[in-house]
């Protein structure tokens, strides 16, 4: 079928801020979706309010909507764009939901607006549990036995009729509390009626348990006509009862028959039939392992996480060719663009191993409950190919950057047996790692299995890799053993390491007995065809090399790897643009980068991509066989950056010198320089050891901002106020070591700005001083920025860009630079440079439309700013404000307190844009998820300190006709300030209590802001907590608070203003600014 | 053990040699298929051939029981990337390298098979010759040079007639290399099957007085199943025909048409073919060297069914008058998608049979699903 007739403009809808289960996944489906639409010719509308993706570029589509993702908004959008059709099956779970919202609510029909793809009545069928249980019955394929029941004695009936084990499901419970396993009928009492008891409407779901089979998904694909394909079958390792999202998975199934392989396969196509699914769709099975009986898990009505994974794994373009579909194209009509030649109706072959490996948070979340179940905790994911299982594993390892150099944590090392048997019976993300020391000390492959129900298939290749380990041990054994390692996956670290060598003798070793990689292709079908498009990947166990480099010359860039906190999608997205301004600058580019989720890895995004881990192994690898005239490393954020030293001892590294890296990150060295530059900064110093932390603390006075030196996302940081904090944090909170010391500076309670620049080594182009809401002490990343500066009068203005200049010059920058300072008595001083591509690039690019990584990328390869005729200085201000709102994951990461501070805790970050600024704020936190109710009762409990705040903001929310409630010493002060306020019980002044009127939904607003110091605070972690939990917006700075209510007040006050796009950014400044003056 | 696989042009490929030691000549080809290695290379018309299996992860599930094609494997050898040392499954019976080593057949793994793909992809389909000794490759080569013509047909079907009965209508096979899956296909829908030799003449088939006869698979160059080509001319328009993947260039030559050598033909599970009538595209599985010249079917009488999505090559054929149809590739599927089991269900109907109902088994039916 062709394209369908009358359409003519298509609204896509984006997935909105990178949250815990929907990441960076959705950037590049949303991209390829916005690019396959324009080549057919549409008009393109676009609803997105993460600024931080590729998506959201003004290129990508004819309108960029960068609001939020409501119901209100999308109504408006339509109403003024009139496209004829909306695309939601590329924007995760939230561009689903919104659409379906929008078709609930009339808008569609009201406006003539067709659902593209899959229609919702199959949406409706995919995800309704009854229904999609009804029609699944209706065509034959198992789905597990379930029953709902509101007594114990109709439980028993089921449980006597089906047999156990069972899974018990209280309704309406937080994250299945009180539900549970059951394995006896004594258990199984105990949980029903405990569960019948917690569920508010006494109603417990039962469900057969499919603990311990196989986890299976398909990627399959369907049109109109009714063609299907399965992209790609993935073979979960970690058996039913993790979430797929944070289970190690391969490609293709490694332990199906072909029988086996091809009845699920079928499963999975009849039943994207029944659905009536239109483009992409995800199927999961579990598979009993002894009898081979399957049971349909759950299906995915649209382009998800999986199928970006399947994507990247088979070279085959999901998101694209769904798109074609949705907009009437047939499978057969749609060419795979990775072969050039044939269509896309066709499976691919792969002749490689892919691996998945999820990237968890609980590095930075130190007192997270890191166990995995049926709740995601990945913030992100890395994914690697080789030609066994065990190289790609070992890689995927690697690529993970945890720290770890291969399958062995130093940390288990030291535990003794049982408690690791213990830690394999409740999971958790270092599962691999235990299983690999469990068999080290000779346990039993199928011992093993026993307990955790991983395929031996699995174990035993674990298994190859630590008995390697055990003959590398034997004396003079290495020289012998080094391909066989080599094949197997092992580092020339984690080699090194076992042989007692240091890493450069080991490589000279590989090296003198000719042992390198070579590259072989991802082409979508195992050779059997020509590939005009393709990517590659390493392999030790080949001898042909398919990877020759050109004649061209050519330009590496190094990507940034997994997402996780502290180092998202921005930093893709200023990769994707640094490949892009190359290619166009006539250089060949090559990308490194190991991200299945994201634009950079996509496969016409560069010239050439190498999947790969990003370590000085497998870097220096590709450069020895590229031969690149140099490497980009300041747009693949911390993860290139700390690669620049090794990079440069076999390549040019393009931009600002790695000696300039260096000073700007070495404590001293970047202390000296301000001292020359005449450049203020907090006093502090560095200390090897607690006496040395505490003299320093002394000289600069309390409080002080401690931190290990070389950290990424504010690790390990705290605000200490006292002796007896800082010396629990020196004992506690850090390893200090001569080479990793710790860095006490002078904490400065004032205003935090942040610039980022682009300088050429003379001078310096800042689009804009972008301003924090909440004062220094709580992590920029966490912070709301508002852009331009709201209150920075013109000689601080005037400073920082003087700081910032004298910083290039005297770093001599070239390329991009991100600065932070802190304002206090109106006195600047710099906090920190960073001589890279930061966080908020492209949120700055999209607000000043000042294109910042293609002018970097020139002047990187030698231009000047002047050659590029941009101009210098600060760009004059628009007159739209912008604001940047972090958006958190609490509600996944159970038992991590949601308080700021200097460490980094959100995962992304979503716009609000408007010519006033109170709407701007307003509409960023709309768009975080934050809403803000125009009537209701606001619960305050602040810490002492706070308290004047807090009567300010009571006085507020007062005289808006706000209720307020507070617990006891916060009531006090407002009584006090002549406030009527309802007192709450605190936790241990009995029920009902603040938790209580939290759970219990009497509260719209928490706001709840943190005592200082490490005193336990039990009732302010748990309040913070159980607002989590039920959804409750708390708010822990004062600042944020004050912000919050302010965009409050003014949305009673005002209806919500108009969407603008992005393309209008600049005409709606103009017009405003000549009817203000 | 060091073993080699020497090609007619001299190239060699090393590798560990595994299953039974000696010395084997064949044609080269690869298979794309990521599972079903068992079916591969228990399937006859694989016979006189050395296969390569792209998936570099070969014997992971062993040799499990019920799912070979025939009761032994026909390659002449078999070269693998990685041979699992550690296979498990529930059905497994055996490990891989233990049933090659019983067959007699040599096996290498530790080849760089992407390489060899791409070798037979540039120059097409090579002759080889598959070592575990120190022969000198020219000799190999000079030895491949002799290899005179083997009848691969005779080699793989049966000599003598045998019968499984049924309620239902009978079916003859006549067995060019016939897979199991063929077999089971018709007998669990009832049929009696009576499996003929390839040389059976076409009266002592029509004495039995069949529904309907089958021309099965098999291996090799169709234009040398001189036999099996004049029993189905004879055939033609005395009863319902139906040819699978050789059956079909047999059936085709038997009506006129003439048929060519494909590059490096068609081996995998993932080969989109056109249903020319209805417009659908289904995954199908695919195992031939040879196919049918299209333009060689003009004025035949015979209609086109089914092309494949890629090379535009002849899938499959319908008389116009005559109750012959054909298809190229495998609707028995054993290894590979199930797309197709309707066109085996229309010919079972066409006989008279019950077709099977199109849907999966319920539960209660899948939990007797072990071992089939």
């Amino acid at each position: 079928m062709p394209l369908r007739t009358g359409l003519e403009k298509v609204m896509v809808v984006g997935s909105g801020p990178i949250i815990i289960g929907q990441a960076a996944e959705f950037d590049y489906a949303g991209t390829q979706a916005c690019r396959a639409l324009r080549e057919e010719g549409l008009s393109v509308v676009l609803l997105n309010s993460n600024p931080a993706t590729i998506m959201t570029d003004a290129e990508v589509a004819d309108r960029v909507y960068l609001e939020p993702l409501r119901l209100d908004v999308a109504t408006q959008i339509i109403r003024a764009e009139r496209p004829q059709g909306l695309l939601a099956t590329l924007g995760g779970q939230v561009g689903l939901n919104l659409a379906v919202e929008l078709s609930r609510a009339g808008v569609l029909e009201q406006y003539g607006v067709e659902l593209l793809g899959t229609s919702l009545a199959s949406i409706q069928m995919a995800e309704d549990r009854l229904l999609f249980k009804e029609a699944m019955e209706r065509a034959g394929h198992p789905v597990p036995l379930s029953a709902i029941v509101h007594r114990l004695s109709e439980a028993k009936d089921f449980a006597r009729r089906v047999g156990l084990p069972l899974v018990v499901r209280p309704a309406y419970t937080l994250g299945g509390t009180g539900g549970g396993l059951a394995r006896t009928y004594e258990e199984f009492e105990l949980i029903v009626a405990r569960g019948l008891k917690l569920s508010p409407i006494s109603q417990v779901l039962l469900e057969r348990s499919v603990e311990g089979w196989k986890e299976i998904e398909y990627e399959v694909m369907r049109d109109l006509g009714g063609n299907c394909v399965a992209i790609c079958a993935m073979e979960n390792i970690d058996p039913m009862g993790i979430h797929t999202g944070d289970s190690i998975v391969v490609a293709p199934t490694l332990t199906l028959t072909d029988r086996e392989n091809q009845k699920l396969r079928r499963a999975a196509l009849d039943i994207i039939c029944t659905l009536g699914i239109a483009g992409g769709c995800n199927v999961q099975f579990a598979l009993d392992p002894r009898t081979g009986q399957y049971c349909v898990i759950e299906v995915n009505p649209r382009v998800s996480r999986s199928s970006a994974l399947a994507s990247k794994a088979t070279g085959y373009p999901i998101a694209r060719v769904a798109t074609k579909i949705a907009v009437g194209l047939d499978l057969t009509e749609i060419t795979n663009p990775v072969t050039g030649a044939t269509s896309a109706c066709f499976e691919p072959a792969i002749d490689y191993v892919v691996l998945k490996f999820p990237r968890w948070p609980f590095d930075k979340f130190r007192g997270a409950n890191r166990s995995l179940g049926t709740q995601m905790k990945a913030t992100g994911e890395v994914m690697a190919i080789d030609r066994t299982f065990e190289g790609a594993l070992q890689k995927a390892i690697r690529s993970a950057e945890t720290g770890a150099d291969g399958l062995y944590l130093r940390e288990l090392a030291s535990q003794d047996t049982s408690s690791l048997w213990q830690a394999l019976e409740s999971p958790d993300d270092r599962r691999m790692f235990i299983i690999a020391e469990l068999l080290r000390r000779g346990r039993e492959v199928m011992e093993i299995h026993a307990l955790c129900h991983i395929d031996p298939f699995f174990l035993e290749g674990i298994k190859r890799i630590t008995s390697m380990e055990a003959r590398l041990m034997e004396p003079g054994a290495l020289p012998g053993l080094l391909r066989p390692a080599k094949e197997l996956g092992f580092s020339d670290a984690r080699l090194a390491a076992i042989a007692g060598l240091d890493v450069e003798h080991l490589q000279r070793l590989r090296w003198e007995q000719g042992i390198e990689p070579v590259y072989k292709m991802v082409d979508t079908c195992a050779a059997e065809f020509e590939a005009t498009t393709p990517y590659f990947y390493s392999t030790y166990r080949a001898r042909e090399n398919e990877a020759v480099p050109t004649g061209r010359p050519k330009v590496l860039v190094l990507g940034s790897g997994p997402i996780r906190i502290g180092q998202g999608i921005e930093f893709d997205y200023s990769s994707v643009h640094a490949v892009t301004s190359l290619r166009e600058a006539g250089l060949e580019c090559i990308m490194l980068n190991n991200n299945p989720e994201t634009v950079s890895t996509d496969f016409n995004a560069s010239d050439r991509l190498y999947f790969e881990p990003l370590t000085a192994e497998d870097v220096m690898s590709v450069i020895r066989l590229e031969k690149p005239v140099g490497v980009v490393v300041q747009f693949g954020g911390q993860t290139a950056i700390n690669l620049a030293s090794e990079v440069a001892k076999h390549a040019l590294v393009l931009g600002t010198s790695v000696e300039s890296l260096d000073i700007s990150e070495d404590r001293e060295k970047f202390d000296r320089l301000l001292t020359r530059l005449d450049i203020p900064r907090p006093p502090g110093g560095t200390a090897f050891d607690t006496t040395q932390a505490l003299a320093i603390a002394h000289r600069v006075g309390y409080p002080v901002l401690v931190r290990p030196s070389y950290v990424l996302g504010g690790r390990s940081m705290e605000i200490v106020y006292n002796d007896e904090d800082l010396f629990e944090y020196m004992r506690s909170a850090v390893v200090v070591s001569d080479r990793h010391p710790v860095l006490v500076d002078r904490y400065f309670e004032g205003r935090e700005v942040e610039v980022d620049a682009v300088a050429d080594g003379e001078d310096v182009l800042v689009p804009a001083i972008m301003e924090h809401v909440e004062r220094a002490g709580v992590h920029s990343g966490d912070s709301i920025a508002m852009c331009p500066a709201q209150s920075l009068a013109q000689p601080l203005q005037d400073t920082i860009i003087d700081y910032t200049r004298r910083l290039a010059r005297g770093l001599n920058v070239r390329g991009l630079m991100n600065v932070q300072f802190v304002i206090k008595d109106n006195q600047v001083y710099v906090l920190e440079a960073n001589l890279r591509s930061s966080r908020t690039v492209p949120f700055l690019t999209k607000v000043t439309g000042v294109p910042m990584v293609p002018l970097a990328t020139r002047i990187i390869l030698g231009a000047s700013l002047a050659s590029l005729g941009a101009q210098t200085g600060l760009v004059p201000p628009s007159a739209l404000v912008a604001v940047k709102v972090p958006v958190f994951s609490w509600a996944k990461l159970t038992a991590v307190d949601t308080g700021l501070g200097p460490e980094m805790k959100s995962t992304g970050e979503v716009i609000g844009v408007d010519v006033d600024a109170a709407e701007a704020l307003a509409k960023g936190f709309l768009a975080a998820g934050v809403n803000l109710p125009g009537a209701g009762t606001v619960l305050l409990s602040v810490a002492d300190r706070d308290k004047p705040v807090g009567v300010e903001l009571g006085r507020a929310l007062f005289g808006a006709g706000y209720h307020l409630m507070a617990t006891r010493g916060t009531a006090r002060s407002l009584e006090a300030a002549g406030l009527p306020v309802e007192t709450v019980a605190k936790l241990d002044e009995g029920s009902p209590h603040v938790l209580d009127v939290i759970a219990t939904g009497q509260v719209v607003l928490v706001i709840n802001t943190l005592t200082r110091g490490k005193v336990p605070q039990r009732d302010g972690f748990k309040i913070r907590r159980t607002a989590a939990e039920f959804g409750v917006p708390c708010l822990t700075s004062p600042d944020t608070a004050a912000a919050a209510v302010r965009a409050m007040l003014h949305r009673k006050s005002r209806p919500l203003a108009g969407p603008v796009a992005l393309q209008q950014y600049e005409a709606v400044g103009r017009a405003h600014r000549s009817t203000g003056s | 053990m060091r073993g080699r696989l020497v090609l007619e042009d001299g190239t060699v490929y090393e590798g560990r040699a595994f299953g039974r030691p000696g010395t084997a000549f064949g044609e080269v080809v690869f298979n794309t298929g990521m599972t079903g290695y068992q079916e591969v290379l228990t399937d006859p018309s694989y016979c006189g051939q050395i296969v390569t299996m792209t998936y570099p992860l070969i014997g992971n599930t062993g040799i499990c029981e019920g799912d070979s094609q025939s009761h032994r494997p026909f390659v002449r050898g078999l070269v693998v990337h990685q041979l699992c040392a550690t296979p498990s499954h529930t059905r497994m019976i055996g490990r891989l390298d233990d049933y090659l080593y019983g067959h007699g057949i040599l096996a290498l793994e530790g080849v760089d098979t992407r390489a060899l793909t791409r070798k037979l992809r540039v120059h097409g389909t090579m002759n080889g010759a598959i070592t575990s000794g120190d022969a000198p490759g020219e000799e190999l080569v000079r030895q491949l040079s002799c290899q005179g013509p083997s009848d691969l047909v005779a080699e793989v079907a049966t000599g003598r007639p045998w019968r499984v009965f049924g309620d239902g209508p009978h079916l003859v096979v006549v067995d060019l290399g016939v897979k199991l899956n063929l077999i089971r296909y018709f007998s669990r829908h009832n049929c009696t099957v009576t499996v003929v030799p390839p040389t059976t003449p076409a009266e002592d088939i029509l004495d039995m007085d069949p529904a309907g006869v089958l021309f099965s698979n098999g291996p090799g160059d169709p234009a040398d199943a001189h036999a099996a080509i004049g029993t189905a001319r004879e055939l033609l328009g005395k009863t319902r025909l139906f040819g699978i993947c050789l059956g079909h260039q047999v059936l085709a030559l038997a009506m006129g048409a003439r048929t060519f050598k494909l590059k490096y033909g068609h081996r995998g599970g993932n080969h989109p073919v056109r249903d020319l009538r209805t417009n659908h595209v289904q995954m199908t599985a695919q195992n031939h060297g040879y196919a049918v010249v299209r333009e060689s079917l003009a004025g035949l009488g015979v209609d086109i069914t089914h092309t494949h999505l890629h090379d535009a090559t002849v899938e499959g054929l319908s008389h116009r008058r005559l109750p012959v149809n054909t298809l190229q590739y495998h609707p028995e599927v054993g290894p590979g998608p199930n797309d197709s089991e309707h066109l085996l269900a229309a010919f079972l109907t066409s006989l008279g049979g019950q077709a099977p109902a199109q849907k999966a088994p319920e539960f209660p039916a899948a939990l007797a699903y072990q071992g089939e």
